[in-house]
């Protein structure tokens, strides 16, 4: 994995300096809260409910078990001894005092991590495929291109004040494991006809208050042009983005208003005079980055049989591995999803097992996955029942990956000041119903819940098989049910039913859909999405609401 | 309907209530706010020590004081889904 060369760890050491200074003077009431907010918000912290939240940023959701060890000791030492794993590949701790964040920041930067750009109007954390660099189906590693855009981005001075917060992910398979076309930029690296590596370039995806699934602004773009074509889409998402409305701000809305075609059209104007410009990175910077995403030392001819004569051990696996590309090892996700648990919340203890595993089994490597679970993606078969008795042990083990408890769930108003209604006590009353029993969570198959507490979307609800929206009715919470959404390659969004609900009101009807929906299925591999696009919103209105 | 006064300290981000003298750190302690408070109010702005000071409408009567609204009861109670991390006066089942 990539590690800082002296020119990144000195933009994060100057950039420390500079935050802990403001901090300083901030204390010393030398500058007022007004004046102190709009650079905080730069530097990843928040006021929320409770007290300060700080958003660390882990660029494509790749952390080493030295920088997982360091996130489980801010936890412990400056925080409540959790972190939150977030629909972003970041991670959040909710109880930050700023007296202490200097040090705090210290410590970050000691393992090349920081927290800038996780927040405010400018380009934020490079999302990728949590199997990046693992997985069967792709045909490059996506991240040295998500690290190129990491340095570019990386206090951009053009791109510091967009119109309003701008996300990229990418990936480099047909399987899409990172939403790309919910992104304001999705990048989808492919060989084209003639046998050449470029993006397919998507422009305008998001979810949120509008959602919109992205369009192609440029079908291919050769791989050693893309920054400079990326850098023409913001220049005209910065030049003609809404700065008047902030809910007019996005460029899905500027795509929108102006046409894919009239877009498209400046986008290109504008990289004509930018291409000739030599922007784009020398082949000499591709390949340094790229040697640094090489595979790792897989052993040759490692067994390529799993023993699997222990029951729970072979559910989990089932449900929780998938192939690599590399013959003898395997590709292992832990769920942040336990029974009775938060979803994405991590112990500081839990934190240190993962570290040790990874450094232990998974060549030194983690992800974060935006479906707020971990990833160990380089396991030889033969370790894997032994890290998994490592992780049963630490309650890391569920075998619950996307099904029905494998929830996505915002923090809700139990910690988020955005707020209309709390979202894990809903993802938790859901997951209650159906925990207990691995067999029928197995026999319904991959569904895909999730919950957003506000309009802003961040438990990706529009991307949900069913997604459900925290609403203010009157002052008490209420919620909106939606089907139909997918964050996949087969992207579509999810679609308000009917009537909302009270907190009680949701769970009932979450459990009449999957009920009509075992009904109504085809057969028993139609997954729920798929029963509800053959058959439409009615027979699922009529389950929820006669 | 009575109204209460909160903020954030700035050093810890803590939520608070004004007790008629300082701050604390329990809702129960809050004390009902008058004419006055807008003084107060303007001088804790003044102030810059406590963040995002505000008044919030409650019910019930001193030591029993309840939030109108459901932000600020979870802001009261805790997180509801952590009883561990609770605040103490004002139970989870307020929310």
């Amino acid at each position: 994995m990539y590690r800082y060369d002296q020119y990144d760890q000195a933009i994060v050491d100057a950039r420390v300096a500079e935050f802990k200074d403001q901090v300083g003077r901030r204390l010393r009431n030398e500058i007022t809260e007004d004046q102190f907010k709009p650079l905080r918000l730069m530097n990843g912290l928040y006021l929320q409910l409770h007290a300060y939240m700080l958003r660390v940023a882990i660029p494509y959701g790749t952390l080493s078990g030295t920088q997982m060890r360091m996130l489980a000791h801010i936890a412990r030492t400056y925080d409540r001894d959790y972190g939150h794993f977030t629909t972003r590949q970041n991670i959040q701790y909710n109880w930050i005092k700023l007296e202490q964040f200097s040090d705090l920041l210290d410590d970050l930067s000691k393992v090349e991590m920081h927290a800038f750009q996780t927040s405010g109007n400018c380009i934020r954390n490079i999302s990728s495929d949590q199997f990046a660099g693992a997985a069967a189906d792709e045909i490059a590693d996506p991240r040295p291109y998500a690290e190129l855009l990491r340095q570019w981005s990386t206090l951009h001075p053009e791109f510091s004040f967009l119109p309003r917060k701008f996300k990229i992910a990418v990936i480099a398979s047909d399987s899409d494991r990172a939403a790309i076309q919910l992104h304001d930029i999705g990048l989808q690296l492919y060989r084209n006809a003639d046998g050449v590596t470029g993006f397919r370039v998507y422009v305008g995806g998001g979810m949120g208050r509008t959602p919109i699934i992205g369009k192609v602004v440029r079908e291919f773009i050769p791989v050693g042009q893309f920054l400079s074509y990326s850098e023409a889409i913001l220049r005209v998402y910065n030049r003609h983005g809404r700065r008047d409305n902030i809910y007019k701000a996005r460029i899905k809305i500027l795509v929108t208003e102006l046409g894919i075609e009239e877009f498209t059209r400046q986008v290109e104007a504008e990289w004509a005079t930018l291409e000739p410009l030599g922007l784009d990175a020398p082949q000499a910077e591709y390949d340094r980055i790229i040697a640094q995403f090489a595979d790792p030392a897989y052993e040759i001819g490692a067994p390529d049989t799993i023993d699997l004569s222990d029951p729970d051990f072979k559910l989990w696996v089932d449900q929780n591995v998938h192939a690599h590309k590399q013959p003898g090892y395997a590709i292992a996700t832990i769920s942040l999803k336990p029974k009775s648990g938060i979803p994405g919340d991590a112990s500081s203890a839990q934190m240190d097992v993962i570290a040790d595993l990874a450094e232990k089994y998974a060549h030194d490597e983690i992800r974060v996955t935006h479906s707020q679970n971990l990833v160990l993606a380089h396991v030889r078969k033969v370790d894997l029942y032994a890290m998994w008795q490592a992780l049963a042990a630490a309650d890391l083990a569920t075998p619950n990956l996307d099904l029905v408890t494998d929830i996505i769930a915002c923090p809700g108003m139990d910690y988020c000041t955005l707020a209309n209604a709390r979202s894990i006590p809903i993802a938790q009353k859901i997951a209650a119903k159906f925990e207990n029993s691995i067999s029928e969570q197995r026999d319904i198959g991959e569904l895909k819940i999730k919950v957003s507490g506000c309009i802003n979307g961040c438990g990706h609800h529009h991307a949900g098989h069913i997604g459900i929206l925290g609403v203010d009715k009157k002052g008490e919470e209420a919620y909106q049910l939606l089907l139909g959404g997918s964050g996949a390659e087969d992207a579509s969004l999810a679609k308000i039913l009917g009537p909302g609900f009270d907190e009680n009101g949701i769970i009932d009807a979450v459990d009449k859909l999957i009920a009509f929906y075992r009904s109504a299925r085809s057969a028993p591999t139609e997954r729920f999405l798929d029963t509800y696009r053959r058959l439409g919103a009615a027979p699922f209105k009529e389950a929820v609401y006669a | 309907m009575p109204r209460i006064l909160t903020g954030n300290r700035l050093e810890t981000g803590d939520v608070l209530w004004w007790h008629g003298r300082c701050w604390s750190t329990q809702i129960k302690d809050a004390v009902e706010i008058g004419a006055e408070g807008e003084a107060l109010l303007a001088s804790l702005i003044a102030a810059e020590r406590i963040n995002d000071p505000t008044f919030i409408e409650v019910t019930g009567e001193p030591g029993a004081f309840v939030p109108t609204t459901t932000r600020e009861r979870v802001r009261a109670s805790g997180p509801s889904v952590r009883a561990d991390l609770a605040r103490g006066s004002l139970s989870v089942e307020a929310i």
